[in-house]
Formats: structure tokens, sequence, C-alpha cells
């Protein structure tokens, strides 16, 4: 019996050669539980070695081998080869963002902006470890425990049209990261944290196109994120011109 | 700090589509959405510029109104109120993400939130009408 074949069109870029991406098509074998990042593989392995991209965890876990296939920006350990099957896969790398080589981007920018952001529980003064943990109730976790689910696969930078006109934007993830910290009732860098969040480049660029809460491979909602603190950031602004005498 | 940070002049940097809107239908209704703000601004002058005419008298005013009749008039204001009637529609469906109430220890589902916004709404309205019809 003749083995059936699926048809990868994927992006190919060489720093320093290409100026422009282009494409390249690949046969592999059609197999019912393959995902894409296996037909990647088999083609790195056994087809053209020099195909470069990124994966590690090849469970929805690590967050590495976001691409965007056929124009969606999607998880490809997540996205199986038999929902595309027999039409013509096509392969990018995630939109919006540099590219480094083939379906590998610059994360760079991203990474200094969660680090702005300060994702981390701040505390004014730690207690010592003798006072034992910083204990929550049921309720208190529920709060921000969504958003903590975030594992930084950028699919909704990709899916973000404002990043991609607005680079300046921190972007969904960060914010939803820094709203996640900002509700865990251990935290207490709010005023830190939101000195970005809160800033121009912060929710304020945010249009309410929704499209990040869509695209998120593990339902976090970072479009809810950014419209709560819009509300949270416009009534402190009316506290302060109000009740000038209780700004902080 | 990101400690190897890739060379950004062999860096191939994509561009937006000009028409980045047609690529996903979610990506056209919220330009869409935000077209539909020009409509209701522009409805909102008239409205005022109406008002201001209300202010010079009866007979000023009932020719102020006698040139809403014509069709080009007619053409703005049903334009208008489909715009207003969507945007609302997309505010309310706004207003599900942002608020997030609790009965007790149940949470409000984010349809009923929309709901209870619509419904208000159409409460609100039917009452403004009635008072157009019988004040």
């Amino acid at each position: 019996m003749t083995q059936k074949t699926a048809t990868l069109t994927i992006s190919r870029f060489e720093p320093g050669k290409d100026t422009v991406p282009g494409t390249q098509s690949y046969s592999v074998p059609y197999l019912e539980d393959w995902v894409i990042l296996d037909a990647l593989n088999y083609i790195k392995d056994q087809v053209d070695g020099t195909l470069s991209y990124r994966w590690s965890c090849r469970m929805g876990v690590c967050g590495s081998c976001g691409m965007m296939v056929n124009g969606e920006p999607k998880l490809t350990c997540s996205a199986f080869i038999r929902d595309y099957y027999p039409q013509e896969i096509r392969i990018e790398p995630l939109e919006n963002f540099p590219v480094i080589r083939d379906l590998v981007i610059d994360m760079s920018d991203f990474m200094d902006k969660l680090t702005s952001v300060q994702p981390w529980i701040i505390r004014e003064k730690e207690k010592p470890v003798s006072e034992g943990e910083y204990l929550q109730t049921p309720e208190q976790l529920d709060s921000y425990q969504q958003f903590s689910q975030c594992i930084n696969c950028l699919l909704c930078y990709a899916a973000c049209p404002i990043f991609g006109l607005e680079t300046d934007f921190i972007g969904p993830a960060a914010i939803a990261l820094g709203y996640r910290y900002n509700l865990d009732s251990r935290d207490e860098g709010n005023d830190k944290r939101n000195d970005v969040i809160k800033d121009v480049n912060g929710v304020w660029e945010c249009t309410f196109v929704g499209e990040c809460s869509i695209v998120c491979p593990k339902h976090v909602d970072p479009a809810a994120a950014i419209q709560r603190l819009k509300v949270e950031s416009a009534k402190e602004l009316m506290q302060t011109l109000l009740m000038p005498w209780g700004r902080k | 700090m990101i400690a190897n940070r890739p060379d950004k002049s062999k860096l191939y940097y994509p561009q937006m589509p000009t028409a980045w809107w047609f690529k996903k239908w979610n990506y056209f209704f919220f330009l869409l959405r935000e077209l539909t703000s020009v409509f209701i601004a522009a409805f909102l002058v008239v409205y005022l510029i109406q008002i201001y005419n209300m202010g010079l008298g009866a007979e000023h005013y009932a020719a102020f109104v006698e040139r809403f009749k014509s069709p080009g008039w007619i053409v703005f204001h049903v334009v208008a109120l489909i715009f207003a009637v969507y945007h609302s529609i997309t505010w309310f469906k706004t207003a599900s993400v942002i608020l997030t109430p609790h009965v007790g220890s149940w949470a409000v589902p984010p349809w009923m939130v929309t709901a209870l916004h619509i419904a208000a709404w159409m409460v609100v309205s039917v009452i403004i009408l009635l008072l157009f019809v019988f004040v």
C-alpha cells in the first residue's frame, strides 16, 4: 500500500544571504497521530538538516514551538496534521516579530518587556523563614490563577494587530502576567508594576481586538486583564482629579 | 537583560500589510466597531445643532427639522442608528469581559452580564420612546 503523504510549505530565511524569506515545500508521511512538530522533526532528521525552528517539551507546556499554521498562530505540538489534510499546510514564523532564521523569531524585545513588568512576587519586607509560608485562601488563588497559566508562547503577540503596528506596545502576555502578580494576595508590588502596565505603551495602547484571548492555547484571557486594568487606571485618574488630597 | 542578542542587521523585519483588517473576520469587525464611532460622533454633533436650533424658537426649529426629510439625512440617520446599535452591542459584550460580578460564591456567567446590560438598555430605550410619544 502506498504511504499517504502531506505537503508542508515552509518559510525559509537565511540571514546574511536572503533579503526576504522564501518558501520550500516538503512531502512528509501522513500519520493520524502526527502533529505538525512531528513533521518538522521528520524533515529536520530525514530530509533537510538546515531547517531551523524552536521546540522543546512537545506537550504544550514550554511554549517554544509557536508558529503560523495556515496564517493562524498555533503551538505546532498541538496542531494535528489530520486537521489540515489533504490541504497543503503553510508554516511561517510567528507574525509581528523579526525573523532570525527560517521559523525562529527574535524574542529579545518581548523578554525586555516581560522583565519591565516585574512578573514576580515583590515584598516590601520579606518575613523570616521561621514565620512560615505566605498562605492563601482558595478564593485568593482563584482571583489570579487563570492568568498564571501563561507559557509565554507569544501566540497572542502574533495575533495582535496593534502590536504589529505599534511595536512599543508591551503586549498581551506581559500585561496579563503583570496583572497576575497584581492580583496575588502575597504581592506588594502593584505600584512598581503599574508605572509600566498603565502607561501609554501599556494597557492604553490596546484597542481591544480580542484576538489574543481567542488564540491562547492555555485559555488565558489577556484581553480581560487589559480591559480591567484600564478600568482600574481610569478610576485612579478620577480619584486623583476629584480627591487630590487622597493621592499617594 | 538578554545576554546573547542576535545581530539586528541580519534580521528580517516583516511589515504589516496595509489591508491587514481583511485578513480575519475578527479584525474586520474590530475596525468596523472603531468606524462606527465616527458616525455616532457625527450624529451627536447634528443632535447638538438640533438642540441649539430648538432654542431659537418653534418656527425656526420646524424649518430646521424639515431638512431631515431629505433622502440624504434619512440615509445618514439610518446608518447612524445601525452603527449605534452595533457599537452598543459590542460595548455590552465588553462589559462581560471587564465585570466579573459574584452573587455569594457564584460567579455570574459573562453571557448573563451582557444579557442584563442589553435588557436594561432595552427598558431605558422603551421608556424614552414612550416619553417622546405620550409626553
